[in-house]
Formats: C-alpha cells, structure tokens, sequence
C-alpha cells in the first residue's frame, strides 16, 4: 500500500512538472490601430488563444479574426466581409520563439526579450519578429510587444476609395497575461 | 523492507526515462503539440452567429434579418420614381417620385426600431424587429429567426365620405398593422434566402368584399457578385392569391446592393409605388408585365451614437 502511494505520488508530480513549463490563456488580447490624417481606427480582441513554453522558448498564438470588435458595427461587418474574408480565413496564428535565457520565471520582474516567428493571415505568412517585454508575476507571465504590418503584404486589397482611411503601417499590440494551466 | 529500496531507483529509473522520452522528439513535435493545444482551446469557444447574411437592415423595399448593432442610428432615404412606361413626356417616371425618409436605431443587439414618413398615402410609420434565434457558423442553429412588427397612420382621406353627410372619417381608418416573421438562411458566402410569412390588418378597406385581414408568403434572396456589390430579389405573394385587397397585384422587386464604406446603396426596380410593408405587400397595383415598374433607390447612413462597451479610452477618431 506504501508503495503504491509512492509510487502515484512520484509519478504525480514527474507530471506536474512536465506541464509546469507551459503558460497558457484563451482571453488573450490583440488589438490593432491604424492612424491617417482622414479617420483612426482601433479594434480589440479578447478571445487570443497563447501559449508559452518557458522552458524551450516556443511561443504561439491563434486570434480568431471574427472576435476583433470595432466600435462601428458596419466597420466591423466590413472588417470581416471585405478585408479579412474571415469566413474563409477565420484564424490568424504566430508560431515563434522568444529567446528566454535572461527570464527568470520563479523571480517577479520585467524581462526584456527578442521573439521572431511567422504570422499567418489571410492566407499569407510572413516572418514577423521584435522585442518585447514579458512581466512574470507570482508564477503567470504577461507578454507585451508592439510590432506594424503593411496589410497588402497579406493580400488584403483596400479599394481607392477607402486607402486614405486604412493605413498601411497598422500597428498591433500583443498584451496577453499568460498562467500555469 | 528490501523491496522498498529496489523500487526507488526503479521509479526514478522510470520517470528520467519518460523525460528522456520527452526530450528526444521535442524540436517538431513539440511544437504541433502546443499548436493542437491552442486550436482545441479555440474550438471549444462558444458558437460564432453567422454574420452579414444581408448587407443591411432591408433586402430591397422589405426588411432583412438583419438588425443594427446596439447604439446604431440608421438614417434612411428611400425614393421611388414613377412607372418607367409613362414615356418621355414623364422623363419615364424620374419627373415623379415618392419617398420615405426614415430613422431606424438599435436598442441592443436583437431588438431595432424606426419610425418614418412616407410621400404614398401620406403615410407615418414606426416597427419593432427583434431577433429570436440566430444562424451560427457551426450549424447547430441552421436558421435564423426575427419578428417584425410595424403599424403605419395615412394622412391622405383614401375613401372619404361625401361631403355634408355628416359621417365622420375616424382616425382608427386610418391605421393599418404588420406582423411579420423573417426566416432566414446564408447558405453560402455568396447566398443567402429568406421567408418572410406575413400578416396585414386594415382596419377600413373601400369594398365590402375586400379583406381587412391579407396574408401573404414572401421569399427574398441575395446573390454577392463581388465583396461589395450584390444582386438582391424580394417576391410577395397574397394567399389564398383572391383574399387581397380589389385590384392588386404581388409584388416583385430587383436590386442591386452597392456598398461603400459607411452607406450602403441600393438600387431597384419595382412594381410596387409604396415603400412600407402594408402598401408594398397589400397594396401594389402596377404590373411587370405591362411596363409599370419604378426604379428606385435606398440610401442608409449609419452613425454610431452610443459607444460600445470597452471603447471610453480607444483611440478612434474622425478628423
């Protein structure tokens, strides 16, 4: 019986420490915002799947495109109908690697940190990497980084008569707390 | 007391084996691994509505599935010539022309209403849709559901009585009600279908034969022939096809739906003069098949009046 229970105690915590390593959330959020002299237009999205592998650095994140929210309904539908045609491509994803040997994850702190990966949208990936920070508090990790992309890198046509209110530098911002599942 | 001390090791053995495993295949495996992870953790996420089955709250002269987002305001013009058989003299009925100027507005998400005032009959009229079920993308609600109630007041006396006989025109004469049930499918990204079962209720008809209450079927659709434009059709037909007011005819409508940016436009022929449910539905006279067709116009403004939860701080602005 001893035995037993050593044996289902070591085995527990041989699998306890094999998930330790990944933090993970589902209510992530990414939002974006694109600045022209005519209009500014900002949309947030709250149902950002992340996941971070403290230990191998893997980093990865699926935004559903349908979940950005805009403050213009009609915007919103246009977003989704005509630019992003998420009915085809509803999953934006970025597999990347943050580069983790300065992260302390036991320590509360700031850490600076250097990620590069692909983005997919629309169809279409592209090498997408930057600093960041990741601010690791009482075990969970919240990933903040900023980075632009150009939205006719990724096939997305923007007709004459609305390019003086897209921009082409739109600018998204990852803040996303990430916890030990 | 033996047995415990080789079974240590042998624990151990076994988890740094298992560990080991782990190690082994890690650079790819790893990663699909988290992928599978996060693509699980997406797919449980509730159900998504289907969205943008019409591209706005009208399929061309009736009422789409579609509602207003909450704290939308829709400012509509809608405008129909005369019949286009009334030759040059009449410019081919682009000399005459009926409007209604409207104002709709979404109270939540599932329920709008509008008010609007119509030049045919002199007519003022206000409706409530709401929302009952809703398609969504996975298909484990294949429809959608919506119910359209709307009461229209005409100014213009349709059948007086004679002069000095004392016989007063009352103002419930004037009233005329709709109940209307929208069902709704988008089939496709390219189609989309909709039913509309509806009832009218007038309260004084001229004939005594004719019918205070009409039912009619009617079936519109859309057909997106690029992200931005799409071809629209909307049938009414009174059943049984006698119960309808004395001469009158169903009405069939085409339009094209051309979207840009924050209007929406569409452009229709018709043989209906009437823009409301009860005049369009009830009470169309002119015929396709004799030339009696109005092209027409709606042109739908949206403004955004109450800011949606979670945008106080955002940084969207129109210079």
């Amino acid at each position: 019986m001893k035995k037993i229970l050593l044996l289902a105690a070591i085995a527990g915590l041989a699998a306890y420490q094999g998930n330790a390593q990944k933090l993970m959330t589902r209510t992530g959020k990414v939002s974006f915002f694109s600045a022209t002299p005519v209009e500014n237009i900002e949309a947030f999205n709250n149902e950002v799947a992340g996941v971070l592998d403290t230990k191998s650095g893997d980093l990865m994140f699926i935004v559903p495109i349908k979940s950005f929210k805009f403050e213009k309904a009609l915007m919103q539908e246009h977003f989704n109908e005509n630019y992003m045609e998420s009915d085809k491509f509803p999953k934006a994803e970025y597999k990347g690697k943050a580069d983790l040997a300065g992260v302390n994850f036991t320590k509360d702190g700031s850490y600076k940190v250097k990620a590069s990966g692909k983005l997919t949208m629309h169809g279409v990936t592209k090498d997408v990497s930057g600093p960041g920070t990741i601010v690791v508090k009482a075990g969970s990790a919240t990933v903040n980084a900023k980075f632009t992309v150009n939205p006719t890198d990724y096939g997305i046509k923007i007709p004459a008569v609305a390019s003086s209110k897209i921009s082409d530098k739109i600018e998204v911002t990852i803040d996303t707390n990430l916890k030990n599942k | 007391m033996q047995l415990k001390f080789i079974l240590f090791p042998l624990v151990f053995s076994l988890a740094g084996l298992h560990l080991h495993a782990q190690e082994t295949n890690k650079p790819k495996d790893e990663t699909e691994d988290l992928m599978k992870m996060l693509e699980s953790e997406t797919d449980n996420k509730g159900t998504a509505y289907t969205t943008a089955t019409f591209k706005t709250t009208r399929i061309a002269n009736g009422h789409s599935i579609e509602n207003l987002g909450k704290g939308v305001l829709d400012f509509r013009i809608n405008h129909r010539f005369g019949r286009i058989n009334q030759g040059f003299s009449e410019f081919f009925g682009l000399d005459n022309a009926s409007t209604r100027i409207g104002f709709d507005y979404g109270i939540t998400d599932w329920l709008m209403v509008g008010i609007g005032r119509s030049t045919y009959l002199k007519d003022a009229d206000g409706f409530v849709k709401a929302r009952i079920l809703r398609q969504t993308d996975n298909d484990r609600m294949p429809l959608s559901l919506s119910y359209v109630g709307a009461m229209s007041i005409q100014a213009t006396e349709l059948y007086p009585p004679p002069a000095g006989s004392g016989i007063e025109y009352k103002f419930s004469q004037r009233v005329a009600y709709i109940n209307q049930l929208l069902i709704a499918r988008k089939f496709a990204n390219w189609l989309s279908l909709q039913l509309m079962p509806t009832h009218i209720h007038y309260n004084f008809v001229q004939f005594r034969d004719d019918p205070n209450d009409v039912f009619a079927i009617g079936l519109g659709g859309r057909i997106k022939l690029s992200n931005r434009i799409a071809l629209t059709g909307e049938y009414y037909m009174v059943v049984p096809p006698n119960d309808r007011l004395t001469g009158t005819r169903n009405s069939l409508t085409l339009g094209f739906d051309i979207e840009t940016g924050g209007h929406v436009f569409q452009l229709l022929f018709s043989n209906s003069t009437g823009i409301t449910e009860r005049t369009v539905i009830g009470q169309t006279t002119g015929g396709w098949d004799k030339g009696d067709i109005h092209f027409g116009f709606n042109i739908s403004r949206v403004f955004t009046v109450v800011k949606p939860k979670g945008f106080e701080s955002s940084r969207n602005k129109i210079w």
